[in-house]
């Protein structure tokens, strides 16, 4: 039975941001601080070693990825340990149920909130690394709409995981196993060419890879990000139907 | 003939509703009717189905078979629009941490479509009526216990709903915020609104319900008015309620 529809999905999104509009302040200070801390620590700290990569600044190759990274981050921590809080301690979700909303409005409201989360999180490393002078090109705006689509993906994925982990402790599995190492080998910190070719594979299959090439090549003014484009396009939609199905699985016994 | 009549009278039809959870059988085909503006409340021990059956009405899932029908809509096909007509109060404390009293009603009330000037007009309204007046900016965590279940009742409100489920509504309460809950449900019933109750009070039952299902084990043992109750089996109705339910736990 699937009954979705996007107004009803849209409140309880409405419903998620006017709780982050409370909070945001201090949200906000604490996931720019971490990707800023990242961009200086090695930008400026190994950047003064490796000089530069494929003849450009250290600090200006890695820039763009920290987009990518920051907005990842956030889509992931709204919707495995966000979501998860909302579901089980303070039984939001029962409290949503008992209105007009179903389970298929609720995850996708669930899912367009973290994907929004992504763009905010994104956008504002954009905005930081475009005034340090690290982005050549207004290409990079291309990055907005391309972050929601990345969002979803990792939001959906999120959503899975919060539809069959036992409890909040498994979420370290998640964050251990698939986001760090996505993290690391994304070729955010470096070019993946160098490395032994099964690594490239891998990251292919990652959401990440794909949106490091966007925002890397945009903030670059390069157009070649076609097929990159067509990749995160492919998966959100292959993905879309599990947290849907998952979710109801998990919440209507 | 009756049953056209019948059919609009009724605001709840069960017919044979059954509902499994895995190999689990919380509720076992049982048969019940709410009429329009009554008071009817759920009795029974733990685990004997009666929040299952509210939640089958509220439709946060489906019977695993047999029909349910609220306001001559099916529950497995209408969700939304018979959701939008009923008011849910809860067992457990769900309210929003995140936001303030007024914020949880303005909110809730979004979820149901209501406009921003209405819902603040009926928000504020609601707050008098559960008497939290004063407490509209107060933060959720910092409520009594009695605030919280008058804020959740008010909550249950905000879309004016034609039927509100009650799933004990007032466990835990102190007798004060008891009697306040009581008060209230009893204007709701003379504005008509059609109310149906899980409880483990007796008292409570026998004070607010026009009639009663006694449950054990997923089935219906009986239904009746209290009156009818108490004067069949004799006794209050905690002494009809003992002597019709819990054998096998008794026994085991």
């Amino acid at each position: 039975m699937i009954s979705l529809n996007l107004g009803r999905a849209f409140r309880v999104w409405q419903r998620n941001f006017t709780v982050y509009t409370k909070l945001y302040l201090s949200s906000l200070a604490l996931n720019f601080v971490e990707p800023v801390l990242y961009l200086a620590a090695l930008g400026l700290g190994l950047g003064a070693f490796v000089k530069a990569i494929n003849g450009v600044p250290y600090i200006k190759f890695i820039a763009p990825g920290i987009i990518a990274s920051s907005s990842m981050f956030a889509a992931i921590y709204e919707c495995t340990y966000g979501t998860y809080v909302r579901m089980t301690f303070q039984k939001t979700f029962d409290a949503i149920l008992a209105t007009p909303i179903n389970v298929e409005d609720l995850i996708a409201g669930e899912l367009m909130w973290g994907a929004t989360k992504s763009v905010i999180y994104g956008t504002i490393i954009m905005i930081v690394i475009s005034a340090f002078g690290l982005v050549d090109s207004s290409f990079v705006l291309f990055i907005i709409p391309l972050l929601f689509v990345t969002g979803l993906i990792f939001a959906e994925i999120s959503v899975i995981f919060v539809a069959i982990v036992p409890g909040i402790d498994s979420f370290n599995y998640f964050y251990t196993l698939l986001m760090t190492p996505m993290f690391l080998f994304s070729g955010i910190f470096f070019p993946l060419d160098n490395l032994p070719p099964a690594v490239l594979k891998v990251a292919f299959f990652t959401p990440l890879y794909h949106l490091v090439n966007i925002c890397r090549s945009l903030a670059a003014g390069s157009p070649r990000v076609i097929w990159d484009i067509v990749w995160v396009l492919v998966v959100a939609v292959l993905l879309a139907p599990y947290p849907f199905r998952l979710m109801r699985r998990r919440i209507v016994k | 003939m009756p049953d056209v009549i019948m059919g609009h009278m009724n605001v709840v039809t069960a017919k044979k509703l059954t509902k499994d959870y895995d190999s689990f059988r919380a509720v076992d085909g049982i048969d019940f009717e709410l009429v329009r503006g009554e008071f009817f409340g759920f009795l029974g021990p733990n685990g004997a189905g009666k929040t299952t059956v509210m939640r089958v009405i509220y439709c946060f899932m489906p019977p695993s078979s047999g029909q349910v029908s609220v306001f001559d809509m099916d529950v497995a096909k209408d969700a939304s629009r018979i959701k939008a007509r009923i008011g849910v109060m809860p067992q457990e404390d769900n309210l929003d941490p995140d936001l303030n009293v007024i914020e949880n009603l303005i909110v809730y009330a979004r979820y149901f479509d209501i406009p921003k000037r209405e819902a603040l007009r009926s928000a504020s309204e609601l707050l008098s009526f559960v008497e939290l007046e004063g407490k509209a900016r107060t933060k959720v965590g910092n409520l009594s216990g009695g605030m919280k279940r008058r804020l959740i009742l008010a909550r249950a409100l905000i879309n004016n709903p034609e039927l509100l489920i009650l799933d004990e509504p007032t466990t835990g309460l102190d007798p004060h915020s008891r009697h306040a809950v009581w008060d209230k449900l009893k204007q709701l019933k003379e504005k008509n609104t059609t109310l149906v109750l899980t409880t483990h009070y007796m008292e409570e039952a026998e004070r607010l319900c026009d009639r009663v299902a006694i449950m054990d084990a997923g089935k219906i043992v009986t239904v009746d008015t209290p009156s009818t109750l108490m004067r069949m089996h004799g006794g209050n109705l905690e002494d009809v309620y003992l002597k019709l339910t819990g054998k096998d736990l008794i026994m085991s």
